[in-house]
C-alpha cells in the first residue's frame, strides 16, 4: 500500500509542473500588457524600468524558474515561519500582487475560510441528502421515488447555479423576505443571535451548491447500488436468512461506498470552482470572487496564484481518490 | 408487375427469387426466408429511442428551442438592438409579449437573438471539442505507440482547472481577437475556441476505449488481411461503429457548452453588452431583480430547458444506439 501511494505521489509532481506551465505560459504569451494602465505621459525608458522592477525584463525560462521557487520554496518557508514563528523567510521576494501591492498568499488566506465555510457545509449537506437518495432509488428501482430522483437531479444537473442562485434569491429572499440574499463576510459570530444570523445568511448559497451535489452523487450512489444489488453474494446472504436491513444496509451497501467514495473526493476541486459562480451570485467575499476581481484588474501574479491553488486542489484529491481506492478495494493496489 | 419494372440482370435477388418460384431444389437451398420485410439498423434506433418518452420529449422541446430562435425572428421582425426609451420597463403586453426592458428593447426580440448565438456556440463548440475528442481518441486507441502519450496528455488537461483557466482566455485574448475580426466575430471564435479546447477529453477516453475493443475482432483482422491501409481502416471501419458514443457525448456537449458560455457571459467575461446571449441577458437582468424578475426568469429558464432537453436527449440515445438494451 506504501509503495502504492508513493508512485502516485511521484506521478502527481511531473503533472503539477505541467499544468504550472501551462498556467505561466497561457500568462505569458497572451498578448496583454501590464503596463497598458500606466499614464501615456510616462516616457518609455521609465516605462521599460518599471518592466524590470516588475520583473518582465528576464527571459521567460528564468522567469518561470523564480516563480516555481517563490510558490513552492519560499511560500512554504512563510507558512512554517507563521506556525513556528521562526525567521527562515525574511528577506525572500514573495509573490507579489499587482493590485494591492501585498503578497498574494496573504490576501488568499485572508479570503479562504468563507469559501471553505460555504462550499464545505454544502459539501456535506449534499452528500447527507444524496446517500439516502441513492440508496431507496436503487433499492425501489422503477418506482414513482425513483422516477422523482431522477427527475430532481436532471433538474440540478441543467439548472446552473447562476439561475438556481437568482432564482432562490427572488423565492425566499425578494418574494419571501426569509433569508438575506448577501453573504455579510464581516459579521463575527460571538453569541446566539449572530449565530443564527450566521446561519440564515449561509442557508441561500449553501442550497444552490448541495443541489448541484446531490444530484451528481445521488446518481452514482443510484448506479452502484444497482450494480451490487444483483450480485449472487446479495442472493446469498438472503438466502442464509439475513433481514433485508442487514442486506442492504451493511452488505450492500459497504460494497457500493467504494466508487462512491471516490467520487466524492474527486468532487471537490469541481465544487470550488463552481463555487466562483456562486460566490458571485451572493457576494461571498472567498477565493472565487478574488479570482474575478483580479480577472478583471489584471493582476497576473494573483490570477496566476490562483489558478494554480485550483490546480493543486485537483491534483491532491485526485491522489486522495486514487488512495482510497487502493484502500477499499484491495483489487485495485496490484496492478 | 414489379419484375417488369426491375432490370433482371443488375438485380440479383430478383434473379434468385424468380428461380426459386420454379425450382424446389433451389428453394430449400435458400433456407427459410424472413417473414417481415429487412429493417434497417436506424429503423431499430428511432423505434427504441420513441419508446424512451423523456428523451422524445427532449428531442421535441430542443427542436422547438432551435426552430423558435431561428425562424422566430422571421415572424417576429422587432430589432432586438432597438432602442425605445419611451415605452421602458414595461409589462406583458401585445406588442411586447415579454415586456420590455431598461432601455425600452423588445424582450422577446432580445431572447430570439440570444437564443440563436448560445445555441450557435453550444453547436460550434460541441463540434471542436468531438472532432478533436474522437480525433485524440482514435489515434489513441487505433496507434499502439501513440496511446501512452497522447492518454497522459489527456490527463493533464483533466487536472487543468478548467473555470479559471477559461477566464484567464477570456482575459487575455479579447483585445487581439476583437481587434482581428471585429467584436462580435472575435469573441464567437474566442469562447468557442475556448470551451472546444478545454472540453474533448471525456469524448477522447470513451472513444478511445471503444476502438481499443473494436482492434481486437474479426471484422477487423479480416480487413486487415485483404490489405486495408490504416486510413481506410479507421474511415471505413472503426470510425462508424463509434458513432454512437461520439453522438451520445454530442448531446451532453452542447449542453455543456451552454451553460459555459451563459457562465462566461454572467461574470461578465462573455459577449459584449450590445449583443444579447442567453447569458448576458440574464446577468443584465439580475440588477432590476427585486423590480423585475420576470427578466432574469425568461433567460434562465431558456437555458434550463434547453440544458434539460439535451441531456434527456443524450439520455435516450444511448439507450436506442446500444444494440445490448435495443432489444429488449
Amino acid at each position: 500500500m506504501l509503495t502504492f501511494t508513493i508512485r502516485r505521489l511521484v506521478l502527481a509532481i511531473p503533472t503539477l509542473l505541467f499544468i504550472s506551465l501551462v498556467i505561466f505560459l497561457l500568462l505569458e504569451l497572451a498578448p496583454g500588457d501590464p503596463m497598458a494602465q500606466v499614464p501615456l505621459t510616462v516616457p518609455p525608458e521609465v516605462k521599460e524600468q518599471m518592466r524590470i522592477a516588475l520583473g518582465l525584463g528576464e527571459p521567460i525560462h528564468i522567469r518561470f524558474w523564480k516563480w516555481l521557487v517563490q510558490f513552492f520554496w519560499i511560500e512554504p518557508q512563510v507558512l512554517i515561519d507563521h506556525i513556528l514563528g521562526t525567521r527562515f523567510s525574511t528577506g525572500d521576494p514573495r509573490v507579489i500582487s499587482w493590485q494591492t501591492r501585498s503578497p498574494v498568499m496573504d490576501i488568499v488566506v485572508q479570503r479562504i475560510p468563507q469559501t471553505l465555510w460555504v462550499v464545505g457545509t454544502a459539501y456535506v449537506v449534499g452528500i447527507l441528502i444524496a446517500l439516502p437518495i441513492g440508496i431507496y432509488s436503487a433499492y425501489r428501482q422503477y418506482s414513482w421515488f425513483d422516477q422523482a430522483g431522477t427527475f430532481v437531479s436532471m433538474i440540478g444537473f441543467s439548472v446552473p447555479p447562476f439561475f438556481s442562485g437568482v432564482l432562490v434569491i427572488v423565492i425566499f429572499s425578494v418574494n419571501l423576505g426569509w433569508f438575506p440574499s448577501i453573504y455579510d463576510t464581516t459579521l463575527q459570530v460571538v453569541d446566539w443571535a449572530s449565530f443564527r444570523q450566521q446561519l440564515m445568511q449561509m442557508v441561500l448559497p449553501v442550497m444552490v451548491l448541495a443541489l448541484q451535489i446531490t444530484a451528481q452523487i445521488s446518481r452514482f450512489m443510484r448506479a452502484s447500488m444497482l450494480d451490487n444489488l444483483n450480485q449472487d453474494y446479495v442472493r446469498t446472504a438472503r438466502a442464509k436468512g439475513l433481514s433485508e436491513y442487514t442486506v442492504v444496509m451493511l452488505h450492500v451497501l459497504r460494497n457500493s461506498m467504494i466508487p462512491v467514495v471516490t467520487v466524492i473526493a474527486l468532487g471537490v476541486p469541481s465544487i470550488f470552482g463552481g463555487a466562483i459562480i456562486t460566490e458571485q451570485v451572493f457576494k461571498v467575499n472567498g477565493i472565487g470572487q478574488l479570482l474575478i476581481g483580479a480577472i478583471q484588474a489584471n493582476d497576473l501574479p494573483m490570477v496566476q496564484t490562483l489558478a494554480f491553488i485550483f490546480a493543486v486542489l485537483i491534483v491532491l484529491f485526485n491522489l486522495i481518490a486514487d488512495v482510497l481506492y487502493g484502500i477499499l478495494d484491495p483489487r485495485i493496489r496490484y496492478d | 408487375m414489379t419484375e417488369s419494372l426491375h432490370d433482371k440482370a443488375t438485380d440479383p435477388k430478383d434473379e434468385i427469387a424468380s428461380l426459386a418460384a420454379h425450382d424446389p431444389v433451389a428453394a430449400i437451398v435458400r433456407g427459410p426466408m424472413p417473414d417481415r420485410p429487412p429493417r434497417s439498423q436506424w429503423l431499430d434506433v428511432w423505434d427504441q429511442f420513441k419508446s424512451h418518452k423523456g428523451a422524445l420529449w427532449g428531442g421535441i422541446i430542443f427542436l422547438i428551442i432551435v426552430l423558435g430562435v431561428f425562424i422566430g425572428p422571421l415572424l417576429w421582425s422587432v430589432e432586438p438592438t432597438f432602442i425605445d426609451i419611451r415605452s421602458r420597463n414595461q409589462g406583458p403586453s401585445l406588442a411586447h409579449p415579454f415586456g420590455t426592458d431598461q432601455l425600452g428593447r423588445d424582450i422577446l426580440a432580445r431572447m430570439m437573438a440570444g437564443g440563436q448565438i448560445s445555441v450557435a456556440v453550444g453547436m460550434a463548440a460541441m463540434s471542436l471539442a468531438l472532432f478533436l475528442g474522437s480525433f485524440v481518441g482514435v489515434i489513441a486507441g487505433f496507434f499502439r505507440r501513440l496511446d501512452g502519450p497522447l492518454m497522459r496528455l489527456t490527463d493533464l488537461f483533466l487536472a487543468l482547472p478548467l473555470l479559471p483557466l477559461l477566464l484567464v482566455m477570456m482575459l487575455l485574448f479579447r483585445e487581439p481577437l476583437n481587434a482581428a475580426f471585429g467584436p462580435e466575430q472575435g469573441i464567437f471564435i474566442l469562447i468557442v475556441g475556448a470551451i472546444g479546447i478545454t472540453s474533448w477529453m471525456p469524448t477522447a477516453r470513451i472513444v478511445r476505449g471503444d476502438v481499443l475493443a473494436l482492434k481486437e475482432r474479426e471484422f477487423v483482422l479480416a480487413a486487415r488481411s485483404i490489405g486495408t491501409t490504416n486510413t481506410k481502416m479507421i474511415t471505413r471501419h472503426i470510425l462508424p461503429n463509434v458513432l454512437s458514443p461520439i453522438m451520445v457525448s454530442a448531446t451532453l456537449g452542447i449542453a455543456n457548452a451552454i451553460i459555459t458560455e451563459s457562465a462566461l457571459s454572467f461574470l461578465g467575461l462573455g459577449f459584449p453588452p450590445d449583443f444579447p446571449t442567453w447569458g448576458r441577458l440574464l446577468f443584465d437582468g439580475t440588477d432590476y431583480l427585486q423590480q423585475y424578475p420576470e427578466r432574469v426568469i425568461w433567460p434562465g429558464i431558456a437555458i434550463s430547458m434547453t440544458v434539460l432537453s439535451v441531456n434527456y436527449l443524450g439520455d435516450g440515445l444511448r439507450d436506442a444506439l446500444d444494440p445490448r438494451i435495443r432489444g429488449r
